[in-house]
């Protein structure tokens, strides 16, 4: 029934800190997520996209310590793209992802609360339809638990030094645009 | 410098390196990525069963989770998305940044003020979203962070695809000028 104590208190604290994060960075909220789809607010891709910077640096690490084991979903593509389908319009119609409508919900929004509901209640057709989604899910083909650097022979850090260098030109950029504005207001 | 815990906002970078530097220790200390959806997937299958014993033999989900050495247990996962609430809660008491109200003003301005089809579609939003990612294995989290850093694949068609439908979906809800609205 239960995983052990300390695998408990160790999803508790990560799940606390996770929680305090994405209401910090703004995330858990309708505005800011709907105003990512619109173009209109940023916040959504500079965090994840310095989130997935970080974290594959570390990870990458950590695997090749032999400290941490990749755990990669299958490319179930008939899955994945119903899937994404799906997601997309839900995540866009209610303004939360699964993880910002928990953390909404402890800000106290009351249309995030009814949507975790909602999520509960589309976890329970999935799992009653499970069966009949078999043909959808595995429809495409499989192209198994595979990595991009898997996919085109190469080595993973590359990749990574790829997704160092993209946030570091980003950041770049943006500081020679700061340059440039204060350059022109005559500073 | 006023304390930070009391902040409303940090910034996006800061609070990206945060939680992929939680990612590493989420690896590290349990040998698992970041994710919400697979809790709430593994609490419906324990619900289904105790609400109707038969799905155990009836559904081959439940054979197919066995086979896979996940036997349906309160866990980590579980654990996360009530660390997930609590972690919010404590963050917004602590800067008062507190919203109660059940209308978004975009929404406000695009549908109205009333609250019951908000909440229906919310209800029936959030069961959609569910859905399809359940059907993909994973969501933001799952795939859009913990894959993509791990460059999976799959996670990498997923986020990619889930993006492209979200905006289409929010311009055909608010159009143009809903950008001036948020």
């Amino acid at each position: 029934m239960f995983e052990s104590p300390e695998r408990l208190a160790l999803g508790l604290l990560t799940g606390i800190v996770f929680g305090f994060l994405l209401q910090k960075g703004r995330v858990a909220k309708f505005e800011v997520i709907v105003g990512q789809f619109l173009f209109k607010d940023w916040t959504v891709v500079k965090t994840m996209g310095t989130a997935v910077v970080v974290g594959a640096i570390g990870v990458h690490v950590l695997v090749a310590a032999d400290m941490a084991s990749l755990h990669i979903r299958p490319a179930l593509f008939g899955g994945i793209l119903a899937g994404a389908v799906c997601f997309g319009i839900g995540m866009a119609v209610l303004g939360y992802c699964p993880g910002t409508s928990v953390a909404a919900c402890g800000e106290g929004r009351r249309d995030a609360m009814v949507g975790v509901i909602g999520m509960f209640a589309g976890a329970v057709v999935f799992i009653t339809a499970f069966p009949l989604l078999q043909p959808i899910i595995n429809g495409l083909g499989n192209g198994g638990t595979i990595t991009l650097p898997q996919l085109t022979g190469t080595s993973p850090w590359l990749w990574v030094a790829g997704l160092v260098s993209a946030i570091a030109i980003k950041a770049n950029t943006r500081n020679r645009e700061k340059l440039v504005v204060e350059f022109n207001n005559g500073n | 410098m006023a304390n930070p815990l009391f902040q409303k906002s940090w910034s996006p970078y800061g609070v990206g390196a945060g939680i992929g530097m939680l990612s590493w220790f989420a690896f590290a200390s349990a040998d698992h990525p970041l994710g919400v959806t697979t809790a709430f997937e593994n609490s419906a299958a324990q619900s289904a069963r105790a609400v109707m014993p038969t799905i155990e033999h009836s559904n081959e989900y439940f054979a197919k989770k066995a086979a896979e050495g996940k036997p349906l247990k309160i866990g980590w996962e579980w654990m996360l998305v009530v660390g997930l609430f609590v972690g919010a809660f404590v963050s917004s008491k602590l800067s008062g940044d507190r919203e109660s109200s059940i209308v978004p003003p975009l929404w406000r301005w695009r549908f109205g003020p009333s609250a019951f089809p908000r909440l229906v579609v919310a209800f029936l939003s959030g069961g959609l979203m569910m859905f399809g990612a359940r059907l993909a294995q994973g969501c933001t989290s799952g795939h859009g962070i913990s894959g993509t850093l791990q460059l999976a694949v799959s996670s990498w068609i997923f986020i990619i695809i889930a993006f492209t439908v979200g905006t289409i979906t929010t311009f055909l809800l608010y159009g143009k000028e809903g950008a001036r609205h948020v």
